[in-house]
């Protein structure tokens, strides 16, 4: 006899919430409170101890970010989750719960621009380096592994490069160095594909994107597999007394779940990076319909795709959907099927003719796509990522994240398929005419 | 593997714990699941030959040095010690009458799990019988664990 098994619909509905003791309430709770009282002086010392499950204070726990946290380890098929306030707060957690001063990281080199800087510039400053490698190349990640590398991280779908990491042998690099691979899965979101089950080990969200949809709230959530073994001797964080919690081993004590308990008891307790009950609500109204949109973004995304490649003003298209993509093996071994085709989520990359000065034009002429930096919104989202979102980096760092001077990123939302062909046909017509 | 419904049933049926290699030391792994469990209404018997001599009771109870000491039936063998040291304490589960072998997390003798069985007791591998309780009744979901719980029913604190 086995359990049911339940498929990613049900789960970005139903996952981490189930109708409370107290009221029967059917849809999630708001728990807004900074704190909750003890039941006795005993019940509060065993809480602080870690030796029950319970909550403290909002800061460490809450329940409404309780669900979203198990719906997205749920929906990744990981063991457990941890949010916080933002996409770039869930990586700093990951990565702070992981490295000390010493510590290497080999890092794929086509990242979202926020992610270098933090391991390039804020993480160097506590003496952690970092080597950025092609996320192409899974033996440039071999080749890159030092004694003191801790982690590898690269993204499941660069933005806005796309490259599509080869999960599975990245994941093997990591894995015969004794270190974990963290993902950023947030371009696909986790009903298009879970890097778990490829090998990774931590996956990163910003659920800011598609996980939330509606582009109202920040959010981030990290989630463990549960079947890294943190006792190999690389990790004595997880492995040896802890200081903060009067020498519990938190490996031992929490097993699968150990990463997570560390990364919120000894990490975002201490930081703060806390998400509010009322963003983690707003998050998960956008996660019950997740696989819905997600479906219509790769259906619309495909179209679009394929019109930019046959437009007479656009020089080149970047969709890792279309079959002449590099990568597109990759893309049907690791992703969902949607329609008949693997799911390459809403996200492309193109170069309008003309160059920098057209790329400008194209997007001033919008009339409904929004110039914004964001991804993932139901709305059709257009920018010119050299100018804006990459710009902290120099030229160099701009072509190794896969940013080329004319590029537009179009983040392709659920509008009907018409109108978005439309606006993006007459802004290319306005684009041309200088 | 145990489904979540034979799991769920097994701590609705269970009442007196028997914690073999349960530590006194409060930051150790046995002892805070022996003190989740007694906090939780289960009645913990402590079995440990280092306590067992002193006259200092463990949670509040009294400690006996093997589970052929305990004078009174135990539900639950709930077992804090290497796999190659299970199967005896499974011989000793069988003939106390306890209902079930519950090897903790790490803890995995598959001996002793199919003679528990042939006898007739639930049995059960490598998990933490605290994860487990809190997974169906309340805390572990407060942590973000995923614990595969997908219902509609109102939430029951009561096991």
């Amino acid at each position: 006899m086995t359990d049911h098994v339940f498929q990613a619909e049900t789960l970005a509905i139903h996952a981490g919430q189930v109708p409370d003791s107290a009221t029967g309430a059917r849809a999630l709770p708001i728990y807004q409170t900074s704190s909750f009282v003890f039941d006795s002086a005993d019940h509060a010392a065993s809480l602080f101890n870690l030796q029950t499950f319970g909550n403290i204070y909002s800061r460490l726990s809450n329940p409404t970010v309780a669900a979203l946290e198990e719906r997205v380890a749920a929906l990744e098929g990981g063991r457990a989750g941890l949010a916080s306030a933002s996409g770039m707060a869930s990586e700093a957690m990951a990565l702070m719960t992981l490295l000390q001063q010493g510590d290497h990281v080999v890092a794929a080199g086509a990242l979202y621009g926020g992610s270098v800087t933090m391991l390039a510039v804020s993480l160097k400053r506590f003496g952690i380096e970092t080597t950025f490698v092609d996320a192409n190349d899974p033996l440039a990640f071999a080749a890159a592994m030092q004694p003191n590398t801790r982690a590898v991280f690269a993204e499941s779908m660069g933005n806005p490069s796309l490259t599509v990491l080869d999960i599975a042998a990245v994941a093997d690099v990591a894995h015969a160095h004794g270190v974990p691979l963290i993902v950023d899965n947030t371009v696909p979101s986790p009903f298009l594909c879970n890097p778990l089950r490829h090998g990774a080990d931590i996956v990163v969200h910003s659920a800011t994107k598609y996980l939330g949809g509606h582009g109202t709230t920040l959010a981030g959530v990290l989630v463990e597999s549960g079947k890294f073994p943190w006792d190999n001797g690389k990790f004595p964080g997880m492995t040896e007394p802890s200081p903060s919690f009067h020498g519990v081993k938190f490996y031992e004590t929490f097993g699968d779940f150990g990463f997570t308990m560390r990364a919120r008891m000894e990490v975002l307790r201490v930081y703060g990076a806390t998400l509010s009950p009322f963003s983690a609500w707003q998050i998960l109204q956008g996660t019950e319909s997740l696989h819905v949109r997600m479906e219509r973004h790769c259906s619309n995304a495909r179209k679009v795709a394929e019109f930019l490649k046959a437009h007479p003003l656009v020089s080149w298209v970047n969709y890792p959907g279309l079959p002449d993509h590099p990568q597109y093996d990759l893309v049907q071994k690791q992703m969902r099927q949607v329609d008949g085709a693997p799911g390459a989520s809403g996200l492309m990359a193109f170069g309008v003719k003309g160059g920098l000065a057209a790329g400008v034009r194209f997007i001033e002429a919008a009339q409904f796509m929004s110039h914004l930096a964001n991804i993932g919104d139901t709305r059709t989202l257009i920018i010119h990522p050299a100018s804006t979102t990459h710009r902290q980096l120099d030229a160099e760092q701009q072509l190794s994240a896969g940013v080329l001077p004319d590029m537009v990123r179009l983040s392709v939302g659920i509008e009907h398929i018409d109108d978005i062909l439309w606006d993006i046909d007459q802004a290319l017509h306005a684009s041309d005419r200088g | 593997m145990n489904t979540i419904e034979q799991i769920r049933r097994i701590l609705h049926e269970v009442r007196t714990i028997a914690v073999v290699g349960l530590s006194a030391e409060w930051h150790r792994p046995s002892f805070f699941a022996a003190k989740y469990m007694q906090d939780h209404g289960y009645r913990i018997v402590p079995v440990n030959p280092r306590y067992a001599t002193a006259a200092t009771d463990v949670l509040g109870e009294h400690c006996y040095a093997a589970l052929t000491d305990i004078p009174f039936p135990v539900d639950m063998v709930d077992v804090f010690r290497r796999t190659e040291d299970v199967l005896p304490i499974a011989q000793q589960a069988i003939q106390m009458g306890a209902k079930c072998l519950w090897q903790q997390i790490g803890v995995m003798n598959l001996e002793a799990d199919a003679l528990a069985r042939n006898a007739g007791m639930d049995s059960v591998m490598d998990r933490c019988v605290k994860i487990e309780h809190g997974r169906f009744f309340g805390g572990l979901n407060l942590v973000g664990v995923n614990t595969g719980v997908i219902s509609a029913k109102r939430f029951s604190n009561k096991a």
